[in-house]
Formats: structure tokens, sequence, C-alpha cells
């Protein structure tokens, strides 16, 4: 069995007060990282490669400002053989970290005035010709999902579909991204409790 | 390029933020259950999901929805310690009441409304947002269940810190950091699959 990721993105070591609190909930440790296998190790991988989901993440957590994560990530995406597309990556993450979330609600009349702007990121033309039109297309909406969820749309499925993405696929990268949102968040909130209890 | 997907030409989406029961729609076929295997069937965790339109299309991708809800039902109910279930739900509704997420809210501020009592407090963070009044416990909580649902993370010690003065021990922050964080995830798939809508009398 793989090293819980979890643990490993906090730093956590067997034994220890935040270990020991996380056991007394063993069903969320367990599918949280049952989870991750899910993703990453699944039993049917399907038409999304592996390569692919680790660029996707590297990009998520990248520009979520994870630098733990990125470099767990990173090294993930290496190891299947995605080293060609780590400089792409890494100029697409400087060009989308921002703050969030933000952005409009097109359907919701009370909440017109709550609407707010800010980055709406699409990938370069340039890099776009160096991750393939698929991975870009990923990428965008990952940044979507990541920054301004409230402003997704059919139409942004309907563009994953034509750059060659699944309904399944667009299924299990939302999937992806919706997770990787949730896991750093929990890393994030268990180092802070680990530095508290120390 | 046409993909043929479902279209909702009469749609009435609810005007802002309620405790109302709402409906969603799917942009996306869900699975059809003539297609279902045992897989797909064990993803469901519950069966009569297959008839709701959101677990049948996530049913797509079988094994990171049996995790998904397995995680979830624990992050929500486990009843050992830890924090309140009303103020899981809290953190639910304060996320999704921040990512924008209408359809999540109303299910889960009625959650907490039921497990409070507390309609009042609850109705006014959907009004107001997370900056409205509220008495020095929730005041604590919703704090830190917006800086954690910040990107990038802004929660720090002093949000746990106010949190143990407010009385929750570690097992209960470990709770409120699941909650928010698990919604995070539920947010983005309920609003980037499908749209909300008011619920129509069958």
């Amino acid at each position: 069995m793989p090293a819980d990721v979890l643990d490993t993105l906090v730093g956590i070591t067997e034994g220890s007060p935040v270990d020991l609190i996380r056991r007394r909930r063993p069903v969320t440790r367990d599918h949280a990282q049952g989870s991750w296998l899910a993703l990453f190790a699944p039993e049917v991988l399907g038409t999304f490669l592996l390569k692919e989901r680790y660029a996707v993440s590297l990009f998520v957590v990248a520009v979520s400002g994870d630098s733990l994560a990125e470099g767990f990530y990173r090294a993930g995406l290496l190891g299947e053989g995605g080293g060609d597309w780590a400089g792409a990556l890494d100029q697409a993450v400087e060009a989308g970290r921002t703050q969030g979330p933000y952005g409009r609600w097109a359907h919701h009349a009370d909440l017109a005035a709550e609407g707010t702007d800010g980055l709406r990121y699409r990938v370069t033309a340039d890099l776009r010709a160096k991750l393939g039109v698929r991975l870009a297309a990923a990428l965008d909406h990952a940044h979507l999902l990541v920054f301004r969820p409230r402003e997704a749309s059919q139409a942004d499925l309907e563009t994953l579909l034509d750059a060659g993405w699944s309904a399944t696929d667009v299924v299990t990268l939302s999937q992806l991204v919706a997770f990787l949102t949730f896991q750093l968040r929990v890393a994030a909130g268990l180092r802070v409790l680990k530095e508290s209890i120390r | 390029m046409s993909h043929s997907l479902p279209t909702y030409p009469d749609l009435e989406p609810p005007r802002g933020f309620t405790q109302e029961t709402l409906a969603w729609a799917p942009w996306l076929p869900p699975l059809p259950e003539e297609e279902f295997t045992p897989l797909h069937w064990e993803a469901l965790v519950d069966k009569g999901r297959a008839k709701n339109p959101y677990f049948a299309l996530l049913a797509r991708a079988p094994e990171i929805l049996r995790e998904r809800t397995k995680t979830d039902n624990d992050i929500f109910y486990s009843t050992e310690g830890g924090l309140p279930r009303a103020e899981r739900e809290l953190g639910a509704t304060t996320a999704s009441r921040v990512n924008g997420c209408v359809f999540c809210a109303s299910v889960h501020s009625r959650f907490a409304t039921q497990n409070s009592g507390r309609r009042d407090d609850v109705q006014r963070l959907l009004d107001e947002g997370v900056k409205g009044q509220q008495e020095p416990r929730w005041r604590a909580l919703i704090d830190a269940f917006e800086a954690l649902t910040s990107t990038p993370v802004r929660l720090e010690a002093r949000h746990l810190e106010a949190l143990r003065e407010q009385g929750l021990d570690d097992l209960a922050l470990a709770d409120a950091i699941h909650s928010t964080a698990f919604f995070q995830w539920a947010n983005r798939l309920m609003l980037s699959l499908g749209q909300v809508q008011v619920s129509k009398p069958a």
C-alpha cells in the first residue's frame, strides 16, 4: 500500500498528536486516501491518462499556492514521464496564480450586485502548442473550477468535449479538480492544527 | 460541434440563497440505469440514488464516486465526540455561501437549522454573507470556515485559538476543517456539472 498522502502532505508521523486525531475518524482517513487512490491508482483507468492527471494536479495545487503539494504532484508527473510538460506547466501556473473565489452569477437576480471580477485565465496559444489542445482545455477548466466555480456553464463542458474529452472523462476531470481543492484544504488545516499542538 | 446535451428551456433559477428545497438538472447525460455494472451499483452506496440525476451522472466514474460518498458520510454523520452536527453543517453552508453554490447552501442551511434550531442566524448567513452578525461561537467558526475556503487558504493559528476559546477540542477542530474542506469538493461538482432550479411540484 502506498503511504497515506495527507500524512505526507502535512508531515504527520505515526503516533504524533495529529496522527492520533486522524485515527479517531478512521473511516474519513481511509476514504480520503481511497479517494486519492481512485484517481491515481484506479482499477479502471479509461482514457484519462495518469500523466494528464498529474499535470492537471500540479497546475491546480500550484495556482492554489500550496508549495508542498506542488512538489508531491511534480514528482508524480515526472514519474509518469510527463517531464516534457513541466516547463510549460510552470509558465501556466505563473500566469494563473490569483486569489479566489470570485465571479458573477449568471442566473440569480438577487446576487447580481455581489458578483466580482477576477482573472479569467486561458492557456496562451504558445503554451497550447506545447501542451496540446486536450490538456490545455483541461487547465482552462481547472482554473475556472478553482477560482470562479459560480461562473461554470454547460458551454464549458462542450468546450471540453470539443477538445477530445468524453463525458466520462469530464466527470473524472471534475472529480479530480474538486477533490484536490478538498485535499489541499485538509492538508492546510491539519498543518495549522499540528503547529498549534506543539 | 453538437453533442446533443440535455437542455432546460423552462428553467426557473432561484433569485438567491434560500433554505427552501431546490432542484438540480445535469448538463451531461447521466449513466442510463441499464448500463450499470456491479461496480456502478456499489459506487452509489445507496442504490436509490440511481434515480437521482446528480449521482447517476457521477456514476460514470464509479470508483471516485464510491470513495467520495464514504468520505462525505463519515465527515458529516460520525457521532463519537468532536464538532456537533449542526456546526459541521454550518461549515458546509459557509463554504457554499462563499463559493456561490446556491443548491448546496439550500440543502445544508436546512440541515444547520434543523440541527441547531437557529433558523434566523442561518438565514442571516445566507442573506448578508459571512460578515453578517453572529454570536461569538458561530462568529469564530464562520471566520475560520471562510479563511479555509479562500484560495490560497488563509487559515492561521489565531483562527484555531479563537475556536479553542469557544470550547472546541482537537477532534472538533479536525471536524471543522474536514466539513468545510469537503464542501470545496461538493460545491465545485454541483456548480459545474449542472444547474440549480426552483423545485416544481410533481
